[in-house]
């Protein structure tokens, strides 16, 4: 009996200890970061660095709105201390591209370079199956390519279709103008889906389209203008700079493209088709960050859905529109936004008069 | 069809403006023996310099003056290079343009910023002659430089062909050895000659931006001074036919836009090709007659 006793009471004190040990080890978990946190920290400084370093490169000057949109989304990135940001612009289609990416490439050695490929395509996707260890995400007509080659685009014909549910409807005439760059698929996609929406609050209505053959020539764009509103028109679609000069000299309203252009004439700017290349940088980021980066075609993120295109604000003018067409606007919005609602993607390039 | 006429031709004068400016300007520094291939980048510098000079100091005059400034200083180094030191007339012009192309827009990004919107000026306001009727209101309806333009044609006729000064213009731009030979000092005469006509190209580059956009960007200039070096030729050098041509130029170019919108069924890059389609052919009718001064190209030395 007297041996059971004691094997009992030693069985007790290995609970006991064992219980005390666990008690003990309670708060080893919120302490264990403190000491262990060096550790678990260097790691991830190994293979994921903290700071992106991209490079940005851009075939026109960044004052030109498209490419203009990316370096702004990156500079803010760069602001939040997100990434470690450089670029160089006004690249051109002479084959300079090539040269300054592999330069890039041997020398900085980014961890993610953005830009635009269209023009340089080949080029852009040469260089990119080199150098497999950086991710590549460009600007294109054209798909993703490899394990690193990833594309965007300007997928806004979501917000141009509310401007034209917006022309149409401000109408008086029944014609609307627009006067675009050159008649690439995405210019071509954004005017299609104006001229639907225009079709959708005024069936009857005529839209003019005329193209400059120039990415920046805002006096020619400006005199296409007025030989619209000559034709009858009284709402303006400016895909490119200098129309909406016309428009205001004219005392007309007209809409804006790529970024929010109320300040080009606060008093005629109805609202504009936003880019916002943010998410799409932010994604980008995260990727590279985590190792988990792949070669895709990130259309989604210049999306409503996703925040990369908007509506802008009304700035005011709102008073201007009529309840009901407001209303529609507002309907047809949040339909995009909870994606119950797709605009078509037309990239044929639209007539003289649609 | 009255609306369609009368708005014709208001754009033809409008889109004229820059380019008589900037052709007269040429036909100078060319009646004098200069090609001034500085003409792209001249203007583009007189575009550039008169919005910033009206957006800091709020006065579209002193941007126009500012503008005349930059033009008359481009001209002095377009005379450095290709007057005193002799260099090649088609080299140091276009090197002269992408200078100050590049010279401007990287002092844009300095001054301005990287801004998503282009900077933006209250520019000259149309001018309302006749605003009463419908036909002469819309085409008289121009800018105070438009009408400045016009009147300056029969001034540079008169200099040319009026004056002394002119004569010694024409003659060193025709045999500036026998000029010289007369006392007449060759490289002054050339020098104040691309003075005046880089003054001439700048303020029709600021045309663009103090008058027709009253903003800025890149390209603003997007090839019209190469248009007026072709104009110059068209015009046989005389001021009068100058005119003439930057009429026939401005004029296609406001027609095509408005043919673009009759919807007939037509590739949109023929109306666009259609203004330089007609300058090619009025080049090769009225080149045929061209009387180059027989200097052109020749950079003096004096022995």
């Amino acid at each position: 009996m007297k041996k059971k006793l004691t094997i009992f009471v030693a069985v007790l004190m290995v609970l006991a200890l064992s219980l005390g040990a666990c008690q003990k080890a309670v708060p080893a978990p919120t302490e264990a970061p403190k000491t262990e946190a060096p550790v678990a920290t260097e790691a991830p400084v190994v293979e994921m660095p903290k700071v992106v370093k991209v490079f940005g490169a851009f075939a026109t000057a960044i004052e030109e709105p498209w490419d203009g949109v990316i370096h702004h989304a990156l500079k803010e990135a760069e602001a939040n201390g997100q990434i470690e940001y450089s670029y160089t612009d006004d690249i051109g289609y002479a084959g300079d591209m090539e040269r300054i990416l592999r330069e890039v490439a041997e020398q900085q050695k980014p961890d993610l370079i953005i830009g635009d490929a269209f023009g340089n395509e080949e080029a852009v996707r040469r260089v990119a199956s080199d150098y497999p260890e950086i991710a590549f995400a460009f600007g294109s007509g054209f798909g993703p390519s490899g394990d690193n080659f990833s594309v965007f685009d300007n997928w806004i014909h979501e917000p141009a279709y509310l401007c034209g549910l917006l022309a149409g409807g401000l109408s008086k005439t029944g014609i609307i103008g627009v006067v675009g760059g050159v008649p690439v698929p995405e210019v071509n996609r954004i005017t299609n889906a104006f001229i639907q929406g225009v079709k959708e609050t005024n069936p009857e209505a005529k839209v003019l389209v005329s193209f400059i053959n120039s990415w920046f020539d805002p006096a020619a764009a400006k005199e296409a203008a007025i030989a619209q509103i000559g034709a009858g028109a009284d709402v303006l679609f400016a895909e490119r700079f200098g129309v909406i000069e016309a428009a205001a000299e004219k005392g007309l309203f007209a809409f804006g493209n790529m970024s929010d252009q109320n300040e080009l004439a606060p008093d005629f700017v109805v609202s504009s088709a936003v880019w916002n290349m943010t998410p799409t940088v932010q994604y980008l980021i995260e990727q590279v960050k985590g190792g988990t980066y792949t070669s895709q075609d990130l259309k989604d993120f210049s999306m409503v859905g996703k925040g990369g295109a908007s509506l802008a604000p009304f700035h005011g003018l709102e008073s201007k529109i009529p309840a009901d067409l407001l209303a529609l606007v507002k309907t047809k919005e949040e339909a995009i936004k909870a994606g119950l609602f797709r605009v078509d993607i037309d990239e044929a390039q639209p007539g003289a008069v649609n | 069809m009255d609306e369609f006429i009368v708005g014709l031709i208001a754009a033809t004068l409008r889109v004229a403006t820059p380019l008589i400016f900037a052709t007269l300007g040429e036909l100078f520094c060319e009646r004098a023996g200069v090609l001034n291939l500085g003409i792209e980048g001249t203007m583009f510098l007189g575009a550039f310099v008169g919005f910033t000079a009206a957006s800091m100091t709020g006065s579209l005059w002193i941007g126009l003056l500012a503008a005349a400034i930059s033009g008359i200083l481009s001209g002095l180094l377009m005379s450095l290079l290709s007057v005193r030191l002799g260099v090649n007339q088609h080299v140091s012009g276009l090197g002269i343009t992408l200078l100050l192309i590049s010279l401007s827009l990287f002092s844009y990004r300095i001054i301005f910023g990287e801004s998503k919107i282009p900077p933006s000026i209250n520019s000259f306001d149309l001018l309302k002659i006749f605003s009463d009727n419908p036909v002469l209101g819309p085409i008289f309806s121009q800018y105070l430089l438009t009408y400045i333009a016009i009147a300056i044609i029969p001034v540079v006729w008169y200099i040319l062909f009026r004056t002394t000064f002119g004569l010694n213009i024409r003659a060193v731009g025709e045999n500036p050895e026998a000029t010289d030979a007369a006392g007449i000092n060759v490289y002054k005469l050339r020098t104040s000659a691309l003075m005046i006509g880089g003054a001439l190209m700048a303020i029709g580059g600021s045309f663009i931006t103090l008058a027709q956009l009253g903003s800025f960007t890149f390209g603003i200039i997007a090839g019209r001074g190469w248009v007026c070096i072709s104009l110059v030729i068209f015009g046989n050098w005389h001021p009068i036919k100058v005119l003439l041509g930057a009429l026939l130029f401005g004029g296609v170019s406001a027609l095509q836009l408005r043919l673009q919108l009759k919807g007939l069924k037509l590739p949109y890059e023929i109306f666009l090709a259609l203004p330089y389609i007609v300058t090619i052919i009025a080049l090769t009718i009225a080149g045929r007659n061209a009387s180059y001064p027989a200097a052109l190209l020749k950079p003096y030395k004096r022995e």
